[in-house]
């Protein structure tokens, strides 16, 4: 009996939870509106039956409980009632596929206005590549993937030299116009999944697949990878801007194509060196850091970073925060660099740098902090040295009292939260997994030990220098 | 009449012939225990087994779903073994504990029993297989103790990621992983072919294939799609291990390592998928089938009624087996392969439900007319059916291609498919240790712990899933170690995470009980009479309870009937066990006793 | 994948067809005691056959798979590296099909009983094996001294694993002969092992029709299937 009714409560309890639950799909932002209406279809048509077949079992248990005066009915089979069963199923079946089946036709079949987008997943962010005023893509080969060369251009096919190249993981599309979305990976598997957008698929290697949709309503979008791609995969997160057409061919005119990146000069570390003067008050001379003027080490970084973050500073992707006054003091400084070639130049001559011994003024646990560091050594290198490919800076070696105060800042969301920070979100989230400062003290004592192992042996062990303040 | 005795002897099996040989019964603890060759010990070394590494993987579900529910509050949950946790949580349910204990469990105890065999037809094989799936086990154990830990790559074992070094345990634990699944699935190849082979060849005289309980016949057919679907997943294993470690191309493209080129060129990583699902797809039904056929059972025995369409409850159970074999791509509708599959295999797909919903009906029409007694088994029958029915119509959803795509790797899917091949299998497997608790124990388990154990699993598990849901329909992926500051995720998901995941332990703990109950009955539980249900089937005839070793005495058992003679009209007792010839039925006063025919 | 179909829908049908000759028209629910009084049956297969048959289905879908993962490679390729076929791969073949050849013999020579002729082809049948066995070892070193390694050439690759699969079925195939053998040795007559050598001969022509099909995908029929593939 009380099975009886914890079925009726349950089925009760089902409906209004489906009713009244703040938990829907998300406000549609494409022309899907089709694939909300075979969902609905198949709510209503499964609802019905979920609700008919437990209501008939719940007064089957009741009506027929045990008595032992009563006997049960014997009836093999009654092939009349199950055959008018399986007709009615297999109607109710083919209802539901009928519909998907057509929503799927059209869902496959791109239409001939559709503009071209290529989405290329990477582990863990995203990049896209417009075809140009060609209008179609040049080659590409994972082959051909550098540092420098992300989406492994082919140099040599003319047809990619206009190619529109989107770094980083936020691109604009026009709104009402449909757009052909070709999505390749250059490592594992990912999948484009826009919550509002309705479609997904996935990114393969070694292979194209392609979706289509055309965006109703601006607004920014999430882009989440909904294929498990390791252990960033919950942090490989894009952006869609769904904007008018006219902002967006703007936009789309203001980015680099591949012919421009090609023509950049190679960076001139003389020019750097002029550059670096303002810098060397805080950073010092050789970039060997200064923890009383709070300026961090840059001998050693890597170029590519520090032309990021020059770039960041003065676009005011970071430094920009109330919270940050630090940042705020190189915003200064980073404002006096006209352009990327100048970051570029000055970046060279900080390459130039021999480097320093590492000095150690944090402890702490380095066995619990090389629990926590399996997470980060995916993308900054199991060594720390830093991974242009995850976009991840170099930490062995780095000033300990800079990191300690980088990984409060993402945590605290002072740094990395800003939209014009491409990769910052994600450091930003992976920071949250230092649960306390103990913690953060452990995971930087384990960073001192790889910056120890990679240092080059000083000559005199007590030239390491070591401070406690 | 004539026509259906004549095709009834036709067919009757060929065992009584020569007796089979047993192997003579051992005395040392260590024959009759440990190396030994009776079924019965067999199964329930494979039970303990499974059940041992089913905690493992309960225990690491809590790992998740602390994360989940509590995000940002447990320092030892980092992202690599949140998805360690998940991979391996994955795998061990579904192939260590839900085909082990099925097939190896069940089928060992009940199919020499219920078609009235000495034992099985290859007992030393049949021990072996138990050996071997003890290996996979712990060398699946040892995975964990690699350096890096077991593999993090999802139970699915996608390449490239789950050999791409930004994934978790791709050191030793990938490794150790598919040498162990390469294992398993030898060892299930020995005791699978036990399983049809004594099936085919050891019925006892009368047993026709139609008079088998369902149970036989699920657990047949989920025998034969596993001695079919595995070899799938043994190959893919097998390619997967090469290209790993000896660097072939089977799976693996031109790509990229964290930015280091590799070596590989040219593989396919689909190629991989279609294998996996080759396999993956028959594998529900290698654990759903034997559900479908113990619950028949189940439900037949306490309503008192026979099985409603027992004809038509073996056709569905053949036609979904063989379905099960051209659906398999449904898992990759968005996974980048040919689109137009999708037409051809949402069509398989939604057939298959067919047969299914028949099995359903069937169910509940067995209770309706019926006289149902609300045993602890039966409890956990109708609990399966409330569960199966909704994992079945969330099924609907997913199958069908368009509705699938903004569904697919969202929690929907993980609250479609535990409801679907988690959760119901599991209250089929309570309610058959429930009823067969007795026959191999000989001992009566507590009803009021096991009252305590049904409401709180299949109401805890309710509570867990139902509203997983809506948390899919919202969008939120699944594999997520957290969600992080995204604007379409409502703050409220949170606070359900939290719900579902205290209902979580809830259940888990819940689970303490049960084993409990099980060991402490086993030790002190009041002595079982013989044959509690009053069943039809031959278990409960045997001549000692439990079962000894030959299971029947001295005779075999001879089969004038079907399982399901439950309140036969005129009848005096409201069963007759299959081995009561019709003259020797009792009869109500004014009937005559006669055969029917 | 459509080659694995193909084999499972084969069997599929097969066990549909024998099942319905076992139940269509039967009603199940009727009892009766005309069954269980027969005298017993003639045993027309012990359990041993079926389970060699049921096995065979295994092996079956193990190698058809391993042919559909290759054939899709080749599919997904856009180009594809021809093996060679240098004499040894021939030689091999010939020394398989003389082990079948030698088993049947052993095999009818067990039904006469005739001892001498037994000994001589069932010694000759596992020469030829265990010849045929370090020959494809031998043929996988040739290969991959010449250039075919198989981390470099994907078809070397199926070589080595489709060639190691079906020789460690002919190694499971030679522990169940010297299973026979070791019986005789402790006195068994050669009649009672008639049933298990006949089923070894059966496994031996059944691996020797797999290494055929295994032989014409990867070596002689590779260029045309890799066509066929890519039309």
């Amino acid at each position: 009996m009380a099975i009886a009714i914890a079925l009726i409560l349950l089925l009760a309890g089902s409906i209004l939870f489906h009713f009244l639950s703040p938990w829907q799909l998300t406000p549609l932002a494409s022309n899907w509106g089709s694939i909300d209406d075979t969902i609905g279809i198949t709510f209503w048509v499964t609802g019905f039956v979920f609700v008919a077949v437990n209501v008939f079992m719940a007064w089957a248990i009741v009506r027929y409980r045990w008595r032992a005066d009563r006997r049960a009915e014997y009836e093999p089979e009654n092939k009349k009632l199950e055959w008018w069963l399986i007709g009615v199923t297999t109607v109710g079946i083919a209802a539901l596929l009928a519909p998907g089946l057509f929503v799927w036709a059209s869902y496959v079949t791109v239409p001939d206005d559709a503009h071209e987008v290529e989405v290329v997943g990477q582990q863990w962010h995203w990049g896209f590549r417009f075809p140009g005023e060609d209008g179609s893509f040049g080659r590409v080969d994972t082959r051909l993937v550098t540092g420098d060369n992300p989406f492994g251009m082919d140099a040599s096919d003319p047809a990619g030299h206009d190619d529109v190249l989107v770094h980083g993981s936020r691109v604009r599309l026009p709104v009402d116009r449909p757009v052909k979305a070709l999505l390749r990976s250059r490592d594992v598997l990912h999948n484009f999944q826009v919550a509002q957008f309705r479609a997904k698929m996935d990114l393969v290697p070694g292979q194209l697949s392609y979706l289509w949709v055309t965006p109703t309503r601006t607004g920014e979008f999430e882009i989440l990878c909904a294929e498990l791609c390791g252990i960033g995969h919950f942090a490989m997160r894009g952006m869609v801007e769904v904007v008018e057409p006219e902002v967006f061919e703007q936009w789309l005119a203001a980015q680099p194509t591949y012919a421009s990146e090609l023509a950049r000069a190679a960076p001139d570390a003389a020019a750097g060196k002029a550059l670096y003067t303002p810098c060397a008050a805080c950073h010092g001379a050789e970039g060997q850091g200064n923890v009383q003027m709070n300026a961090p080490r840059l001998a050693g970084q890597d170029a590519w970073y520090l032309i990021r973050q020059l770039e960041y500073f003065k676009a005011g992707a970071r430094g920009a925060h109330p919270d940050d006054t630090h940042g705020q003091q190189m915003r200064a400084f980073a404002g006096m660099l006209a352009d990327r070639a100048a970051m570029a130049d000055l970046a060279a001559y900080v390459e130039t740098f021999p480097e320093p011994p590492p000095v150690i003024s944090i402890d702490g646990n380095p066995q619990r902090g090389a629990r926590v560091w399996r997470n980060c050594g995916a993308c900054h290198g199991s060594e720390g040295q830093g991974l242009q490919a995850t976009q991840a800076p170099r930490l062995a070696g780095q000033d300990d009292w800079y990191l300690e105060r980088q990984l409060e800042n993402f945590r605290r969301g002072i740094r990395g939260r800003h939209p014009g920070d491409a990769y910052g979100w994600q450091m930003a989230e992976m920071a949250k997994l230092l649960r306390d400062d103990d913690a953060t003290r452990d995971l930087i004592a384990h960073i001192n030990t790889l910056a120890l192992a990679a240092a080059p042996a000083p000559a005199d062990p007590t030239a390491l220098a070591r401070r406690t303040d | 009449m004539a026509h259906s005795i004549y095709d009834a002897v036709s067919t009757a099996p060929p065992a009584e012939g020569p007796e089979m040989e047993l192997p003579p019964h051992a005395h040392s603890f260590i024959g009759k225990y440990v190396f030994c060759q009776d079924a019965k010990v067999i199964a329930i070394q494979y039970a303990i087994t499974a059940t041992a590494i089913g905690l493992v993987a309960l225990a690491l579900s809590i790992v998740m779903r602390l994360q989940l529910g509590f995000p940002d509050s447990f320092s030892l949950i980092d992202p690599s073994n949140y998805l360690q946790a998940v991979s391996m949580h994955g795998m061990i349910m579904v192939v260590y504990l839900l085909t082990a204990l099925f097939l190896g469990g069940f089928g060992n105890y009940l199919i020499p029993l219920m078609v009235g065999a000495r034992d099985m037809v290859f007992p030393w094989l049949n021990m072996m297989s138990f050996w071997i799936y003890l290996l996979a086990v712990l060398v699946l154990v040892a995975s964990f103790f690699a350096p890096g830990g077991p593999t993090g790559g999802g139970w699915t074992l996608y390449p490239p990621q789950v050999v791409s070094p930004g994934t978790p345990g791709v050191g030793g634990g990938i490794i150790l992983m598919l040498v162990s699944l390469g294992l398993f699935i030898i060892g299930f190849t020995m005791g699978g072919l036990n399983y049809v082979v004594t099936v085919l060849q050891a019925r006892t005289r009368g047993m026709t294939l139609m008079r088998m309980p369902l149970t036989v016949w699920g657990i047949f057919m989920a025998t034969v799609l596993a001695l079919l679907a595995f070899p799938a997943l043994f190959v893919a294993a097998l390619m997967m291990l090469l290209d790993h470690t000896i660097g072939t191309s089977f799976f693996l493209p031109s790509m990229l390592n964290l930015g280091e080129q590799s070596e590989h060129s040219g593989g396919s990583p689909l190629l991989f998928q279609h294998l996996f699902w080759f396999f993956g797809h028959p594998e529900v039904y290698i654990v759903a089938l034997p559900a479908f056929g113990i619950v028949s059972d189940l439900i037949a025995t306490h309503a008192r009624r026979n099985i409603f369409g027992y004809r038509m409850m073996v056709w569905a159970i053949i036609a979904i087996g063989a379905l099960s074999f051209v659906v398999w791509a449904h898992h990759m509708y968005v996974s980048g392969m040919n689109p137009y599959f999708g037409f051809l295999f949402a069509t398989t797909t939604l057939i298959i439900a067919v047969p299914t919903a028949i099995k359903v009906y069937n169910w509940v029409l067995t209770l309706w007319r019926g006289n149902i007694r609300l045993t602890v088994p039966m409890l956990f029958a109708i609990g399966f059916i409330f569960t199966f029915v909704n994992g079945g119509l969330t099924g609907l959803f997913l199958g069908n291609v368009t509705v699938d795509v903004p569904l697919s790797d969202t929690y929907f899917v993980v609250a479609h498919f535990h409801m679907v091949m988690a959760v119901a299998p599991i209250m089929v497997i309570f309610g058959a240790i429930y009823h067969w608790y007795p026959k191999i124990t000989g001992r009566m388990f507590n009803e009021t712990a096991g009252k305590i154990h049904f409401w709180m699993t299949f109401l805890g598990t309710y509570a867990i899933y139902y509203p997983m849901h809506y948390i899919g329909f919202e969008g939120v992926p699944r594999r997520y170690y957290a969600y992080g500051e995204t604007a379409f995720i409502s703050d409220s998901v949170q606070t359900l995470n939290a719900f579902i995941t205290i209902a979580a332990i809830v259940v888990a703990v819940t689970q303490i009980l049960f084993i409990f109950n099980l060991v402490w009955s086993w030790l002190y539980g009041d002595e079982a009479d013989p044959n509690p249900w009053k069943a039809t089937t031959l278990e409960w005839q045997t001549p000692h309870n439990p079962p000894q070793h030959g299971n029947f005495g001295p005779e075999l058992p001879v089969v004038y009937r079907w399982p399901y003679d439950y309140s036969v009209p005129g009848a005096k007792d409201d069963f007759i066990p299959q081995n009561v010839p019709p003259e020797q039925v009792e009869m109500l006063p004014g009937y005559a006793p006669a055969a029917k025919s | 994948m459509t080659i694995t179909l193909a084999f499972l829908a084969l069997l599929m049908a097969a066990f549909a067809g024998w099942l319905v000759r076992q139940s269509v028209g039967v009603q199940p629910w009727i009892a009766d005691s005309q069954t269980a009084a027969l005298p017993p049956q003639q045993v027309s297969l012990t359990a041993s056959p079926v389970g060699l048959a049921v096995f065979l289905a295994v092996v079956t879908s193990v190698f058809g798979l391993t042919i559909s993962a290759y054939v899709m490679r080749m599919a997904a390729a856009p180009e594809w590296d021809f093996l060679p076929q240098p004499p040894l791969l021939w030689i091999n073949g010939a020394l398989l099909v003389l082990a079948s050849l030698a088993l049947q013999t052993a095999w009818s020579a067990a039904r006469q009983a005739n001892a001498q002729r037994f000994a001589q082809s069932l010694g000759f049948g596992a020469a030829c094996t265990v010849a045929f066995i370090a020959g494809q070892v031998l043929l996988w070193r040739e290969l991959s001294g010449a250039g075919y390694s198989m981390a470099r050439y994907v078809g070397s690759a199926f070589f080595v694993l489709m060639g190691a699969l079906h020789a460690l079925h002919m190694l499971g195939g030679l522990y169940a002969l010297l299973r026979v053998v070791l019986r005789l040795q402790r006195g068994v007559a050669l009649p009672q092992v008639r049933e298990a050598v006949g089923l070894c001969a059966i496994y031996w022509h059944y691996l020797l029709l797999v290494w055929a099909v295994l032989f014409t995908v990867l070596f002689v029929g590779a260029e045309p299937l890799y066509a066929w593939c890519r039309s």
